[in-house]
């Protein structure tokens, strides 16, 4: 028997060993530092936007940043509701445009184009997706809002007299600067989102199901009826979600085209406010109890924002297990 | 035998007539009526991206020119002329700063995502989080930002903007990192392994060069996103109208003067707007060319 060469040492604990460990210390903090990010963003925030935080803060829509009689018995008041109301008005509105749209274009894409088609225009969607929001919002004040007033006009034409929808689509502003212009601007940022959820969801649907609707004789929208939706109502759901999340913290855009008035109307073609564009919008000129209010606003905005994408994390994770339970 | 032989051949079962014509015409209708509202949604969609595009080429390209890249901001903005100069250095210090914090952060974060933490805890918690801050608004983590540095060295500045774009760009990194290092065999590290490198050394020397083309595709578009973000460099920057190269001090970005200038009524300044819109997609478009590029290059050496 041959002795074996002792320098082969395969367990040797003197080099190497430090560097595995210290190697896996950077890894560990820098996935910390997400967890820590977060928690400071929520702690440093709340901290600052304290004196803020009072019952007319989230009850009352009076906005009166600065003191109005300087010594005088009036104070300002930091009412947030009105800019509440804007973003969730307008983030409404991007939903329902943008929705049918990307659910129309991914089932496209999936169903319906030819594969050379697809890449290609797979290609155009992440263009869209990759333009700033800043020069949407360009776009959106020099050239869509001036060109919506007479369609807006138009509409309120033809439905301002009929009892219900005749508040929501009012006498519209001359600038056109409006929630619909908003929430048109920002339907079409989100469609890339949604599209690309909903495309991935819809590629998950099995196969095999597919293939019972066409042996049934069954034509392609009754197989997409049939087989495709009914399988991934729950991703597309968790997609609208994630398309809303997105559209509640869309600030500039916003800021630019929903023309900077405090107030709650039920006319969708009047001038309002969202709570990321009135921040960007006083950020310089606020001072004292004014900045911690718009720190606090910036606190709302992001419960809000967590809460929703978590509850979207979680009805896509769960749609996919249960998608996954159906494809075994 | 006979009787079979002679049994007329029109008592055969009719095949089923499977031709598109035979089907009902209201079944045949909805077919084509929900097919063409799939086209139309995409019509709906693909039209605003042309009109975006042929604005701002049309009226940027006719404000853009070497002087506008490079001369400075007017400090009134009803003045005529001038230029985007000191908004085009910010937008590259800042974002390059930024680039700089991030990746490193983000690769090591999703490292250990993918080679240590894999299914346990900790490594779950990080992912959905990680996602979650992908959902954060940019304007809150101006806000932070704020909070947390500007108002401790009370000075605005283009680190404290390069901060607030870097935490934007850390979720996105990490998350398409480990997508990329998911794809890369098992077989590679069993094979470093088995050749005696340590963890780490495997990690290093032969995951992450599979990996590389895949990561700096995600890189960059994380950078293209990042160029583009409005909110935090609004309120973290402040604004200077003559270039200001270093993270030191206050600086502007293209995106923070577009956003400035598309409010004001004055021709000039829009026309400027319009100029910096033109450049800012252009820096964005070649970023997000090139990462198609080279994730296009990784697919084929997958293959």
């Amino acid at each position: 028997m041959t002795v074996l060469d002792k320098s082969a040492q395969l367990t040797r604990k003197d080099r190497g060993r430090h560097a595995d460990r210290l190697f896996w210390a950077l890894c560990v903090s820098a996935g910390f530092a997400v967890l820590v990010i977060l928690a400071l963003i929520l702690v440093t925030m709340v901290k600052q936007a304290y004196p803020a935080f009072s019952a007319e803060f989230f009850t009352s829509s009076t906005w009166i940043p600065n003191d109005p009689d300087g010594d005088g018995p009036a104070k300002p008041v930091y009412g947030t509701l009105a800019f509440l109301y804007g973003t969730l008005v307008v983030s409404a509105i991007a939903v329902i445009v943008a929705v049918p749209v990307s659910v129309g274009i991914a089932l496209f894409l999936t169903e319906l184009a030819p594969r050379r088609i697809r890449t290609a225009i797979v290609t155009l969607i992440d263009l869209l997706a990759a333009v700033p929001s800043v020069v949407f919002g360009l776009w959106g004040i020099l050239v869509v809002a001036p060109a919506m007033v007479p369609v807006y006009q138009w509409i309120h034409d033809v439905l301002g007299g009929v009892p219900l929808l005749g508040s929501l689509f009012g006498e519209p502003r001359s600038s056109g600067r409006s929630f619909m212009t908003a929430g048109l601007i920002l339907a079409i940022m989100i469609v890339p989102i949604i599209t690309s959820i909903a495309r991935e969801v819809f590629a998950t649907v099995p196969d095999s199901d597919k293939q019972a609707a066409w042996a049934l004789g069954a034509t392609r929208w009754e197989m997409i009826k049939g087989a495709v939706l009914p399988h991934s109502f729950g991703g597309v759901v968790g997609a609208v979600i994630l398309g809303l999340g997105r559209a509640m913290g869309e600030t500039i855009a916003v800021a630019l085209v929903i023309g900077s008035s405090v107030q709650i109307t039920a006319n969708l073609f009047e001038s309002g406010y969202a709570l990321p564009a009135i921040i960007v919008d006083q950020w310089g000129e606020s001072t004292g109890v004014f900045t911690a209010a718009l720190i606090g606003m910036g606190v709302v905005l992001f419960v809000i924002t967590v809460l929703v994408n978590l509850v979207a994390r979680f009805v896509v994770r769960r749609a996919e297990i249960r998608m996954r339970g159906a494809a075994a | 035998m006979t009787t079979t032989a002679t049994r007329p051949a029109a008592a055969a079962p009719v095949p089923a007539d499977l031709r598109r014509s035979a089907l009902p015409l209201r079944r045949r209708l909805t077919d084509g009526f929900s097919k063409s509202l799939m086209g139309l949604a995409l019509l709906i969609a693909l039209i605003p991206l042309g009109l975006v595009i042929y604005h701002v080429t049309s009226r940027g390209i006719a404000v853009i020119s070497w002087d506008f890249l490079i001369e400075d901001i007017p400090n009134s903005a009803r003045r005529i002329g001038g230029g985007m100069g000191p908004a085009v250095a910010g937008t590259l210090v800042i974002t390059g700063a930024a680039a700089a914090m991030a990746i490193p952060l983000g690769v090591l974060g999703s490292i250990y995502l993918n080679e240590y933490g894999k299914q346990n805890a900790l490594a779950r918690l990080i992912r959905t989080m990680s996602d979650v801050m992908t959902g954060v608004p940019s304007v809150v983590m101006g806000l932070f930002i704020y909070v947390s540095y500007v108002l401790v060295v009370k000075e605005q500045s283009g680190f404290a903007a390069a901060l607030a774009l870097g935490c934007l760009m850390l979720p996105v990194i990490i998350r398409s990192s480990e997508e990329m290092l998911r794809l890369v065999p098992d077989e590679l590290r069993q094979a470093s392994a088995a050749l005696g490198a340590r963890r780490w050394k495997t990690t290093v020397s032969v995951v992450l060069p599979a990996a590389i083309s895949g990561i700096v595709s995600g890189v960059m578009l994380a950078i293209a996103r990042a160029a583009g973000e409005t909110a935090p460099v609004v309120l973290v920057a402040g604004t200077v109208f003559a270039s200001n190269w270093s993270l030191e001090g206050a600086n502007t970005t293209l995106a923070a003067q577009i956003f400035k200038n598309a409010g004001e009524p004055f021709p000039a300044a829009q026309e400027r707007a319009w100029g910096a819109a033109l450049t800012l997609m252009v820096i964005v478009l070649l970023f997000t060319v090139a990462s198609r590029l080279i994730s296009s290059r990784f697919a084929i050496k997958e293959r």
